[in-house]
């Protein structure tokens, strides 16, 4: 058998650049291509802005940000603690990291791709309100830019560190039920004064009801407002995230 | 190196020259992976000193990337992910890598090029994760036991060409269970026992156990004649019933006088081997003791 291929040491990292593009590239590819992940990020936020809107549960104006906080709360987190630590178990991450991609590489790839979807998911959230009669206000788009950075750093911190903790499959409980949780009871879809008076009082405080509340109180059709309480509480939840995945996260 | 206070790898030393192709042998948790991991820069050693061509796996890991290339004994792979494109993906992380097709081509991959990594066989699993530790062109390689679970026509294919990446100047560092690909393929041999480095050198000095020559034939044969024939210094035996052995300095002319006596005998010799022991034989007495350790 005789070979073409050229077999002398030739060992060199591609740029920077190319290396980060072309993680994130394949990261993105990888999130689209997977069906729970789609249902996950894409399907579930619009039928509960449907089902919202339909069955009356709150009015378009107040649904729309909370559903968008919804789906930054789906990718962010759940999507980003699944995918990672299956890539976790499946030895991914240990073998890249070892590339010249290294482990940098690997975390501005699932950053970039997670921000990327996030854009994808508003952008088709806002197009279905406006389809359904949304009227929104000239948001504060410095407050909106921050809320949906610090939130997805936030999230994103927290569904990394639980790929770290966990077992893959645990993981992939752990983090569809405290997304459902979330869904239903931490202030995301759902404004916290309308939930029962002890829990409003501790939702108030999680990184969902702040990412929520600020969207609806930056998007508020009756005069859009900068949320810096919530900018704050988001700001508190990204430092202790970071912090507890960088102590904590093992790459294999 | 310890894991859960339990001493894995112990006061191991071994070296690993620079354009050869190294294996490294032993038994099941016999500390093969984690000195190898150990030397990958997935480990940190609890003490004592790694240098990888001159470096520290850990402290210079970011100018070690793009020089090493990695096998991990499984795994790697994203599931869902087609072969080619995971190839392809590790290929752009590189300046120069190998033309992809082509090694897909190399590698027998390519009429499952399409295929998500998941539903690739153990073995064609095997070549991919290969695959991966070559295409950028790395100047060393650490290989996780590459061959286990490939066919055997693939394991020869994957033999001709690490001895090929190995004489185009890619040092090459490799665990393995087969004997015989050790004794085919390496250029250094250590074998490492208990966390300890049993015996080290080339397959030659492993197995030199004194020369001479071994065959099977009939039993009951005229061993007498056969000494008669044959210069002073070699002694001729038959320890066992069919099995002869013939020790000193042989040559081309003792195995000459061998086949002819069989010849007039009328027996077939089998097995004829001039070296002192195999490296199985060599692999099974140095590792011999851990069973009647407590």
């Amino acid at each position: 058998m005789s070979s073409a291929l050229p077999l002398t040491p030739a060992p060199g990292a591609a740029p920077t650049g190319a290396r980060w593009w072309a993680q994130a590239r394949l990261e993105w590819r990888l999130l689209m291509t997977n069906g729970e992940q789609v249902l996950l990020t894409l399907v579930i936020p619009l039928a509960v802005l449907a089902a919202v809107t339909t069955l009356d549960l709150a009015d378009i104006g107040t649904a729309t940000p909370g559903v968008m906080a919804l789906a930054i709360l789906s990718s962010a987190f759940t999507a980003t603690a699944i995918a990672t630590g299956f890539e976790r178990r499946s030895g991914v991450l240990k073998l890249l990291g070892a590339t010249p991609l290294g482990r940098s590489g690997l975390l501005v790839g699932k950053v970039a791709a997670t921000l990327a979807v996030i854009v994808l998911q508003l952008v088709l959230i806002a197009g279905a309100a406006l389809l359904l009669g949304w009227q929104p206000p000239a948001p504060p788009l410095l407050a909106v830019i921050g809320l949906v950075g610090l939130g997805t750093l936030a999230l994103g911190a927290w569904g990394f560190a639980l790929a770290g903790l966990l077992r893959a499959e645990a993981t992939l409980a752990v983090a569809n039920g405290i997304f459902l949780l979330l869904l239903f009871a931490g202030g995301t879809v759902l404004p916290v004064d309308r939930l029962p008076g002890p829990l409003a009082a501790v939702a108030g405080l999680l990184p969902s009801a702040a990412l929520g509340e600020g969207l609806r109180a930056a998007l508020d059709p009756t005069g859009a407002t900068t949320p810096w309480a919530e900018l704050a509480i988001l700001a508190v939840w990204a430092v202790a995230g970071v912090l507890v995945a960088v102590r904590t996260f093992r790459w294999e | 190196m310890r894991y859960a206070g339990r001493a894995v790898v112990d006061g191991l030393s071994m070296t690993a020259p620079a354009g050869a192709l190294t294996i490294v042998l032993g038994p099941n948790g016999a500390g093969k992976t984690t000195t190898i991991e150990t030397a990958e820069g997935f480990r940190a050693p609890h003490g004592g000193t790694v240098r990888v061509l001159g470096l520290d796996p850990r402290a210079d890991a970011r100018t070690l990337a793009p020089r090493v290339g990695v096998m991990l004994q499984s795994g790697g792979v994203w599931p869902s992910l087609r072969a080619r494109d995971m190839l392809a993906h590790v290929a752009r992380l590189h300046a120069d890598p190998l033309p992809v097709a082509p090694l897909m081509e190399r590698l027998g991959l390519t009429h499952v090029a399409r295929t998500p990594f998941r539903r690739l066989s153990g073995g064609e699993q095997q070549k991919l994760a290969l695959g991966c530790a070559l295409v950028g062109r790395p100047e060393l390689v650490f290989l996780d036991e590459p061959t286990t679970g490939l066919d055997p026509a693939s394991r020869i294919s994957v033999w001709a060409f690490l001895g090929e990446l190995r004489d185009a100047g890619v040092t090459i560092v490799m665990t393995t269970h087969l004997l015989d690909e050790a004794q085919a393929l390496a250029d250094h041999v250590v074998v490492i026992d208990r966390g300890r480095v049993a015996a080290a050198g080339t397959v030659a000095e492993l197995t030199t156990g004194g020369p001479g020559l071994r065959f099977q034939a009939r039993p009951g044969l005229d061993v007498a004649g056969l000494q008669a024939t044959l210069p002073a210094g070699l002694a001729v035996a038959e320890p066992v019933p069919g099995q002869y052995r013939v020790d000193g300095p042989v040559g081309p002319d003792t195995v000459a006088a061998v086949t002819a006596w069989c010849a007039a005998a009328g027996a077939m010799p089998t097995e004829l081997r001039t070296s002192g022991s195999s490296l199985a034989e060599a692999y099974f007495a140095l590792t011999a003791a851990r069973e009647d350790q407590p």
